[in-house]
């Protein structure tokens, strides 16, 4: 028979026993918010205080819309060449001189644009009041919504500040995709699991570009380690004019633009 | 081809990654989930709140609320593109996603059901099982009967006065906790929409409230209705066997239009709730007049006027609302009515699933839903026409198998007079 007082004395050491297996996750945890594969999000944390982060730049200004870039990406990420969807695309906007806004973006400028016929539209060249390209990726959001949304957490933030997603752990709700304002989200086809830009997450960690940016004869994409004093994109960043895609989300997007119109979507 | 290519149409200017990716199983999954909570609802009104008018209804509404719950998660699985991973949900929830907690929501919902039920049949399962306990020489099906009401006795065999007074505190107490839960368990299936700050029509913090109302009227519209069949169907079975200790075809006529009628003010009480909010929500988001409304304005007025405004509002709404006030209601118009109120809630999810992605994240684009009718392969079937109604027969089948073990009306006998 236990007595009271020994019930309770078990019970304090039963639960003190619990508690020190209970102050581990933290540290154990490899893909906790700003966990670096296999490192535990709180070193990688102190290790990485002002460690690496990803930034895009994007000069429209130099953008011939060549979809160079979107055949790049498309060959280096395995993405069916042929399926109408892309990690990234180029938009056309044509503004005219009635005022009009034409954007498209025919199979993501895969092919690039050959014709002058926005929406299909033929337009003549004095009807245009302005026209300019605006090339589109993943934003790799500071605060990504289809992270939060994940029920799995498929897909996760690294702590180089790139949303990766786990093909081995989606189940393919499509909750991301919905929550991505930038609709740069899509099923793979051949995978069937959420899909999306990553930077060429494969490339930038091995010292090279992302494949949309060494496929730009122009220089119209950069990618760079903002954290970087030396960094040209980091550089660009602070002492230029940029600015975002649709900041009023709260995603604080990583992906900086030089020359956006107000037309851009 | 990519999933959603087959049923979107595009026009204007969409990304090119943005397909309808929320189709006709998404419609159905709130419509379902919207029946569960709404059941049991109905069936708390009884036990919680003591209205005795809805005695037979209460009961019908617990049994018909746990059959629907197994119908209710099919839809999500049969939309995943991994069918098969939908445990992970439940194994690795990443708690930031409001999907994340259906494991926790449904399963102790589902608990409460459960034992909401064993309670209210214990009494049932006791008086089944003690007479073949002690026949001798059983049949096989006498064995399996035997067998299944005497594990579901879970071994207690005491049926006294006081015990089941007992049992029917435990009701109560499981009944009050389940209505919470219950909305909870909805709510925050309209917590996935309201949430998703990329699309203009979903997100609002009325999202919620606004599924729990219709949830409550389709749940409450879809018990009557099939009680009024179940209850049809007996009336065909008395008048056919006619045997004086049987109760008359008059009195179970009597009892139907009494049960149909104080349900039906019920309903009506949650419909204006429903409606007040949608059309609050409406008047807000056009007086507020924010970036998205032009586009949003364009769906809702052009667009989608005939599914929002004659479908849901008009048969979906306006007509069950005046039918069901005229008063010298009979069972003929309390279908109409009830197949109304059920379309009006189906609507009001397709125009919010549906709606929701008919215009383009550039709010300069449209996209249409063509839903798939002739399944030509696994992908047309699961999420098209056919997929849909599957899934919407399920509970059904499910409560036909349920009521043979949780009978909802008592046997055909009538009661002893006191």
């Amino acid at each position: 028979m236990i007595t009271r007082r020994d019930f309770i004395k078990y019970s304090i050491q039963g639960i003190a026993a619990l508690a020190i297996p209970m102050a581990a996750p933290p540290f154990n945890s490899p893909l906790s918010k700003g966990g670096l594969r296999g490192v535990p999000s709180k070193l990688s944390a102190s290790q990485n205080a002002k460690g690496i982060r990803w930034g895009f730049l994007v000069d429209t200004q130099k953008c011939v819309g060549c979809g160079f870039c979107v055949k790049a990406c498309k060959k280096e990420n395995k993405i069916p060449y042929d399926a109408n969807v892309s990690r990234t695309w180029v938009e056309r906007y044509v503004v005219t001189k009635d005022g009009n806004v034409l954007a498209d973006s025919p199979k993501s400028a895969r092919d690039g644009f050959i014709k002058n016929d926005p929406m299909g539209i033929n337009l003549k060249k004095e009807d245009i009041e302005k026209a300019f390209f605006v090339p589109k990726l993943c934003n790799q959001c500071e605060n990504p919504p289809c992270v939060q949304v994940c029920p799995v957490g498929a897909t996760y933030q690294t702590s180089d500040g790139v949303v990766l997603v786990d093909r081995k752990w989606c189940i393919g709700c499509g909750y991301c995709i919905m929550a991505c304002p930038y609709g740069v989200r899509f099923f793979h086809p051949v995978y069937h699991t959420a899909e999306k830009c990553n930077f060429c997450y494969h490339r930038i960690t091995k010292g090279m570009k992302s494949a949309c940016v060494t496929a730009c004869p122009f220089g119209a994409r950069l990618i760079g380690n903002i954290n970087d004093p030396n960094d040209e994109v980091g550089r660009i960043i602070r002492n230029e004019r940029v600015s975002v895609l649709k900041d009023e989300f709260g995603t604080k997007p990583q992906v900086y633009y030089l020359g956006l119109s107000k037309e851009v979507r | 081809m990519v999933h959603g290519e087959l049923w979107t149409l595009k026009e204007l200017f969409v990304y090119p990654n943005e397909y309808i990716y929320w189709s006709i199983q998404i419609v159905m999954y709130p419509f379902m989930t919207g029946l569960v909570a709404g059941a049991f609802v109905l069936s708390s009104l009884y036990h919680v709140f003591g209205i005795k008018e809805l005695k037979d209804m209460a009961r019908f509404a617990l049994v018909f609320s746990f059959a629907l719950l197994f119908a209710a998660p099919m839809p999500i699985v049969l939309h995943l593109q991994h069918p098969f991973r939908g445990a992970y949900v439940f194994m690795t929830p990443h708690f930031t996603s409001a999907i994340a907690a259906f494991g926790v929501v449904f399963f102790s919902y589902g608990a409460i059901v459960a034992s909401e039920l064993w309670f209210l049949y214990r009494k049932h399962f006791v008086e089944v099982s003690l007479p073949l306990k002690e026949k001798r020489d059983k049949g096989l099906f006498e064995w399996i009967k035997f067998l299944i009401f005497c594990s579901l006795t879970l071994g207690v065999n005491d049926i006294s006065e006081e015990s089941l007074k007992r049992d029917e505190k435990a009701i109560r107490i499981l009944a009050g906790v389940g209505i919470p839960v219950a909305c909870f368990l909805h709510g925050y299936a309209g917590f996935i929409f309201g949430s998703v700050k990329a699309n203009a029509l979903w997100m609002t913090p009325l999202m919620p409230v606004i599924f729990i109302m219709s949830a409550i009227v389709s749940g409450i519209a879809l018990c009557m209705l099939t009680y009024i069949i179940v209850m049809e169907i007996r009336k065909i079975k008395i008048g056919s066997q006619r045997k004086p200790w049987m109760t008359s075809v008059e009195e179970v006529k009597g009892v139907e239009i009494n049960v149909i009628k104080i349900t039906s003010k019920y309903l009506i009480l949650f419909m204006i709730f429903a409606i007040t909010l949608e059309l609050l929500d409406l008047i807000f988001r056009g007086y507020t007049a924010v970036k998205h409304w032009d586009i949003l304005r364009t769906v809702i007025y052009e667009r989608d006027f005939t599914n929002i405004f004659i479908l849901q509002y008009t048969l979906g709404n306006l007509i069950p609302f005046i039918i069901f006030l005229l008063p010298g209601l009979t069972i003929r118009r309390a279908i109409v009515g009830l197949v109304l109120a059920l379309m009006g809630v189906f609507m009001m999810r397709w125009n919010v699933v549906i709606g929701g992605q008919a215009f383009s994240l550039t709010l300069s684009g449209y996209m249409d839903y063509v839903m798939p009718i002739i399944p030509r392969n696994w992908e047309t079937f699961k999420e098209g026409l056919f997929g849909a109604l599957s899934i919407f027969t399920m509970p059904f089948v499910l409560f036909w198998i349920i009521a043979k073990i949780f009978p909802v009306f008592g046997s055909e006998k009538k009661p002893a007079a006191h």
